[in-house]
């Protein structure tokens, strides 16, 4: 063999060789769809997500199609800070897409990832990222199958935003909401959106709140087992908290939802940080709780089946499904008074006294 | 929680709702106005009008921080925040208050740089932070704010931060409770006092309300239990024939007030000697600017400003409610052009606001909830 066909054949081989990143930053590089781009691509998301519908590296990827319907879903995460107690973005991202497809009665199959990256955006944190999406995903069952990488200038964005899209086979179908039906949520809320304000460290104030982020696609398919067809709706209580879950519900159901303020599952220091801030947590986001609506009489079933579930333990039902006062929420406190709980109309804006 | 859950207890919120009960002469009706915005609040969030008597009604006065700010100065402010060199500072809820051309956030969006704060240290924290930029700090407030800005300009003085400055909009709760009080469509039986001024100023400023126009007055905290029981108290005072300044709020409340405080508003701050409220129109010897001494941390004197008046739209009768002629749904626009995404008078506004919080938290047909 000639000298120089050694030489070829010594670069064919490194180039054949697992590649590694060696940037300890993402550069423009990464985003440009050359080398650089393919070495990110093979050594962090393949890396962290490999499976044998994603190897191909195709422009997409070819799924086994059963029969029934599909859920299909779609959500862009874009928290700050990206890391917080109790999560990151990483398995926010699968948890929010999974979550939703289990609230359209569904069993969550595929997922793709998209990403946009902030040029200097530390690689050690994508594969922080990368990681425990992929740790989310095995615990969720689901796979990621396809995904998109874009890398904009420093200052365009802030550092890593995500967006994932899934897939689910549904399973279960709902009925409309009646009168007498039992609003129940799945455990205590407001505690992602207390725990990513205190992760912002903008209060000075410290305690002991982890976001709640979980899969839920487990206890809304036990619920569903549960009490077949006695279910009316589910929702996760995401961005606007329950608040807006219900005000949403009693719209669709053109009835009204009284809640009683008692029987609201709030932890502690939840109620202390609103206090503080002057929120209300019926506003304030929830990663690992939804709201179910479920024929009155199989209530009690309903929320034993959840508590019977580690997701669930604090599963309550909080309040009626009424006729009257179509589309409103009404809040029963705990003396007896009654109020409106209405849509936010922006961010919760704390009050300055 | 503690020192919150006592005051919520709801065997003892009933007993008491019992007692007004007992105390009111069926023959004839009670008007009081909570002056204070967080008491506005506090009686919608837990829906305290349900458990009193019928002939008793509660007006929401002028209390709301933010309710009361002429549009001209938010356009004012606006103009500040515009200057490319400038990071102004805001608390949350003035953010969303509409001056004649747009609001804060509306500001924000096309291009200045206004941020979110929560005490006014945090924007003197910016300004050491940013030194090539002007840091302003949107002062708003009675005189439960108006020590916090003044210990923050006096922290910069001692620091020798230049680069940082207050726009004061602070307000005297006193002059505004007088205003409401000549008022010739008056027809209130009593005040609940606010309680986080009077932490403040005390309860000897309120003695003239007693003594010169025949009221009661009774100094109140924020949870259910001290509301009620301030009207508890002002009905006893009525059933006795007595008018006079009580506070229910000592656990707070001194009643001299905070000495302290009270030092660093004279010495940063001067008594303007007119101030616009939205609503209520000029007020003489109402509001506070940055006293001489301290003119280098004064936004006032450091910017040019347009300093325009701006009327009230003609629609809006905040005015009326403000002064509690009118109920929140009394008002020509309320709820229908004038709503918290598009809010045409300040009381829509914050959830502290009269018309906000009838319209977030009151706005149902009773009579369905009772069939």
């Amino acid at each position: 063999m000639s000298r120089e066909q050694q030489v070829l054949d010594r670069i064919e081989r490194a180039r054949r060789r697992r590649p590694v990143v060696r940037d300890e930053r993402i550069t423009m590089a990464h985003g440009a769809g050359g080398k650089a781009t393919r070495t990110l691509v093979e050594a962090v998301f393949v890396e962290a997500f490999g499976n044998p519908l994603l190897a191909p590296l195709g422009d997409g990827a070819t799924l086994p199609a059963g029969a029934g319907d599909l859920a299909f879903t779609t959500d862009a995460f874009v928290v700050s800070p990206l890391f917080f107690p109790g999560g990151d973005i990483g398995d926010l991202a699968v948890n929010g897409t999974v979550n939703d497809l289990a609230m359209c009665g569904a069993r969550p199959r595929y997922l793709s990832a998209g990403f946009i990256l902030e040029e200097g955006f530390p690689v050690a944190d994508l594969r922080r990222v990368t990681a425990s999406m992929a740790a989310a995903a095995s615990a969720a069952g689901v796979t990621i199958v396809t995904g998109d990488t874009k890398v904009v200038e420093r200052g365009k964005a802030d550092g890593c935003y995500v967006t994932t899209t899934g897939v689910g086979t549904v399973e279960h179908a709902f009925s409309a909401a009646r009168p007498g039906d039992a609003v129940i949520v799945s455990g205590p809320i407001g505690e992602h959106g207390a725990a990513i304000m205190l992760a912002r460290g903008d209060f000075g104030i410290e305690g002991d709140i982890a976001s709640d982020t979980a899969p839920l696609h487990g206890l809304a398919l036990a619920l569903l087992e549960a009490v077949p067809g006695q279910v009316r709706a589910l929702r996760d209580a995401t961005r606007g908290g329950v608040a807006t879950v219900l005000n949403e519900l009693a719209g669709t159901a053109g009835l009204s939802i009284t809640v009683e303020e008692d029987t609201l599952p709030v932890r502690p220091p939840v109620t202390g940080v609103c206090e503080l801030l002057g929120l209300d947590p019926l506003y304030v986001a929830c990663e690992g709780r939804f709201v179910a609506v479920v024929a009155g009489e199989h209530a009690e079933r309903a929320v034993e089946t959840l508590r019977g579930h580690a997701l669930g333990a604090q599963a309550a039902v909080i309040g009626r499904v009424e006729e009257g006062n179509p589309g409103m929420v009404l809040l029963r406190t705990g003396f007896g008074g009654t109020r409106v709980v209405d849509v936010l109309v922006g961010d919760p804006l704390p009050r300055i006294c | 929680m503690k020192f919150v859950d006592e005051y919520r207890d709801a065997g003892r919120v009933r007993a008491l709702a019992d007692e007004i009960a007992a105390l009111c002469d069926p023959g004839r009706r009670y008007t009081f106005m909570e002056v204070c915005g967080g008491h506005t609040h506090t009686i919608y969030k837990h829906g305290l009008e349900d458990l009193l008597p019928e002939n008793v009604t509660l007006v929401h006065g002028p209390g709301c921080p933010v309710c009361v700010i002429p549009m001209g100065r938010v356009d004012d402010a606006i103009h500040i925040a515009r200057q490319p060199d400038v990071i102004m500072t805001s608390f949350g809820d003035m953010t969303r208050v509409p001056g004649g051309s747009g609001s804060f956030l509306d500001a924000k969006a096309a291009g200045a740089d206004i941020r979110m704060v929560y005490s006014p240290l945090d924007a003197l924290k910016i300004a050491r932070a940013n030194p090539d930029r002007r840091v302003v700090f949107m002062a708003i407030g009675f005189e439960t704010t108006a020590p916090s800005t003044a210990m923050t300009v006096l922290r910069a003085a001692e620091e020798g931060i230049a680069n940082f400055s207050v726009f004061c909009n602070h307000v005297l709760i006193i002059p505004g409770i007088r205003a409401i009080l000549d008022s010739p469509d008056l027809r209130l039986d009593g005040f609940i006092g606010p309680g986080h001024v009077s932490a403040v100023i005390g309860c000897r400023p309120y003695a003239f309300i007693a003594r010169d126009y025949g009221k009661p007055l009774v100094v109140a905290g924020f949870e259910p239990l001290d509301i009620l029981q301030s009207i508890h108290m002002l009905l006893t005072q009525l059933a006795q024939g007595r008018t006079e300044v009580e506070n229910q709020y000592a656990r707070v409340v001194p009643w001299a007030g905070n000495p302290v405080a009270m030092e660093a508003i004279g010495r940063v701050m001067r008594l303007r000697p007119y101030f616009e409220w939205r609503g209520l129109g000029s007020i003489a010897d109402s509001a506070l600017g940055v006293a001489d001494a301290y003119a280098a941390f004064d936004a006032e004197r450091l910017f040019d400003l347009p300093g325009l008046r701006v009327a009230d739209p003609k629609s809006c009768q905040c005015g009326e409610v403000l002064k509690g002629v009118l109920k929140p749904w009394e008002c020509k626009v309320f709820g229908t052009a004038c709503t918290p995404e598009t809010p045409i008078g300040t009381c829509m506004v914050s959830s502290e606001g009269a018309c906000a919080a009838y319209y977030t938290f009151g706005r149902f047909n009773r009579e369905a909830i009772r069939a």
